[in-house]
């Protein structure tokens, strides 16, 4: 007890005031912070793709097997102003939109029964172990024999593609809610559907958006793939079906030009509406970094 | 053969009890057993108590005031409230937990406090959100209303949870060891500052601890003793 090493005694450090030492707060500099920006960087990767892509396709010099970004861009803008381009968008995205849609809402009742009820639970975790492994296209075969050539078809199978994957998140961001959290909102008296609405749902969030953002990816790759194989409904179709014909009338660029466009959408819903839903929510209550 | 808590303290014999658990016995399932978690406990809080149930971890303490809350129901005996059994979890008994979690993260501060009011149905509009500042003030956060949980120290979250318990304004404030998780200065401060919201209020406590210290400075009216070694036996 009495073993204190005297040449280490005590000591009580005083707090310094910020005036009596040098940088607290430092601006970084300008290329320091240009580099810090996300869409900068990423820009700059695209960038020097396209220079590669630019470059290599020149020197291949074979527009019918790889066509400059040039030529790619060309095709592009003369997709758009014809205004083949965008309708043939436009198609795809009501399409998805409507199975999406239609996903959801089922998606929403099946954890509903599956919160409500024990035997609700083991169906959608039953339902969603057997179907989310099938890929929804497996499915489209059989799904043109029941629904014929048309929308309706590929409606049933971007029905499929949405529905396990956001049920299966919903449901275990449901299940994950803590019991503080639970017993909070009984506490306050809520019960069945207000206690869904006002705790379950929002405690659930960040699983929930990545239902959505899954169910979203695969929906459109889904889509597109599904309007490869057949694309024609009453003379139009979608984004899917512009590639196949292009690649049938040998028209290289303009293959290139749809897949460019099946990425832009792609890549404007995740990293726009997407990323905005996320930041205005998960980010800010930090439940997600 | 679990010999669950039981208890010795003494208590007043109280004209009119604001609560009273009349042989109440406790149990819960899990997986392979059966466990008695409280046997015939009585005791009787009246209004404005600070009554604190003192016992080791896994005593049975916390399911009493979790059967006091509603969300339990009793093998045995009967609780009641101001004379009305309990039967659900309402906002008539506002829990305080010492977990962090319990402030729902999307929303603020002032929404965590004006929410349970109006999901309660006890205030809306101007009213709850009048009475949310009051209480916000009380617990000097009035800086911190628009900040989300996430943004706040453990201390000041506590701070939120004690002042949407009492903007409820609830018969009973039931708080589980409420300053666990906070550090040993945070929480004697904490402490004191219960001390002096029950003096300006006089709103009635019942406090859940295993510290002898937390119990000392709220100056108990009443201690329930359990017995260790056979609370731990039925823990295992």
């Amino acid at each position: 007890m009495t073993d204190l090493d005297v040449t280490r005694p005590e000591f009580i450090r005083k707090g310094n005031t910020s005036n009596t030492f040098g940088v607290v707060e430092k601006p970084l500099s300008l290329t320091e912070r240009i580099y810090d920006i996300n869409w900068v960087r990423k820009a700059f990767i695209i960038l020097v793709l396209a220079v590669i892509w630019q470059v290599y396709a020149s020197y291949v010099n074979n527009v019918l097997l790889f066509p400059t970004l040039l030529e790619t861009f060309r095709a592009l803008i003369d997709g758009l102003w014809s205004g083949g381009l965008l309708k043939r968008a436009w198609f795809s995205l009501s399409l998805l939109l409507q199975g999406y849609a239609i996903g959801l809402l089922l998606a929403a009742i099946f954890t509903g029964i599956a919160i409500g009820t024990r035997i609700g639970q083991d169906l959608l975790e039953t339902l969603t172990s057997m179907f989310n492994p099938l890929p929804a296209i497996a499915l489209l075969p059989l799904s043109l024999l029941w629904f014929g050539l048309g929308s309706a078809s590929l409606i049933f199978v971007l029905i499929h593609s949405v529905l396990w994957a956001v049920a299966l998140n919903t449901h275990s961001g449901f299940k994950s809610v803590s019991t503080t959290m639970r017993m909070v909102g009984r506490n306050y008296g809520l019960t069945g559907t207000s206690y869904i609405i006002k705790i379950l749902i929002p405690a659930a969030f960040p699983s929930i958006l990545t239902g959505l953002k899954i169910g979203w990816a695969f929906a459109w790759r889904t889509l597109i793939a599904a309007e490869l194989v057949f694309g024609v409904s009453s003379g139009s179709g979608g984004l899917g079906w512009f590639i196949f014909e292009k690649k049938n009338q040998l028209e290289i660029p303009g293959v290139f030009a749809g897949l460019l466009s099946v990425i832009l959408i792609g890549l404007l819903v995740e990293n726009f509406i997407f990323r905005v839903v996320e930041a205005r929510t998960v980010r800010k209550w930090g439940m997600q970094s | 053969m679990a010999n669950p808590a039981t208890v010795t303290g003494a208590h007043n014999a109280a004209p009119v009890p604001h609560l009273s658990v009349e042989g109440v016995t406790l149990q819960y399932k899990t997986k392979e057993h059966l466990v008695t978690a409280a046997y015939r406990i009585d005791f009787n809080v009246l209004k404005s108590d600070r009554f604190v149930l003192l016992g080791p971890s896994g005593c049975g303490k916390s399911t009493i005031l979790k059967a006091i809350g509603g969300y339990m129901k009793p093998v045995e005996g009967k609780i009641a409230l101001k004379g009305r059994e309990i039967g659900k979890p309402g906002p008539d008994r506002m829990m305080v937990f010492q977990e962090f979690d319990q402030l729902l993260p999307w929303m603020t501060v002032k929404q965590n406090v004006t929410f349970a009011l109006t999901a309660s149905g006890r205030l809306r509009g101007n009213a709850a959100d009048e009475r949310a500042m009051q209480y916000i003030e009380k617990v000097n956060l009035a800086n911190f209303v628009d900040s989300y949980p996430h943004m706040l120290s453990g201390g000041m979250k506590a701070r939120v949870a004690i002042a949407r318990g009492m903007a409820m304004e609830p018969d009973i404030l039931l708080m589980d060891e409420p300053f666990a998780a906070l550090d040993a200065l945070t929480r004697r401060k904490m402490q004191d500052e219960l001390l002096q919201l029950w003096e300006d209020t006089k709103f009635t406590i019942l406090f859940v601890t295993h510290s002898i210290p937390e119990t000392l400075s709220g100056r108990v009216h009443e201690l329930l003793f359990a017995d260790e070694v056979e609370a731990e036996a039925t823990h295992d």
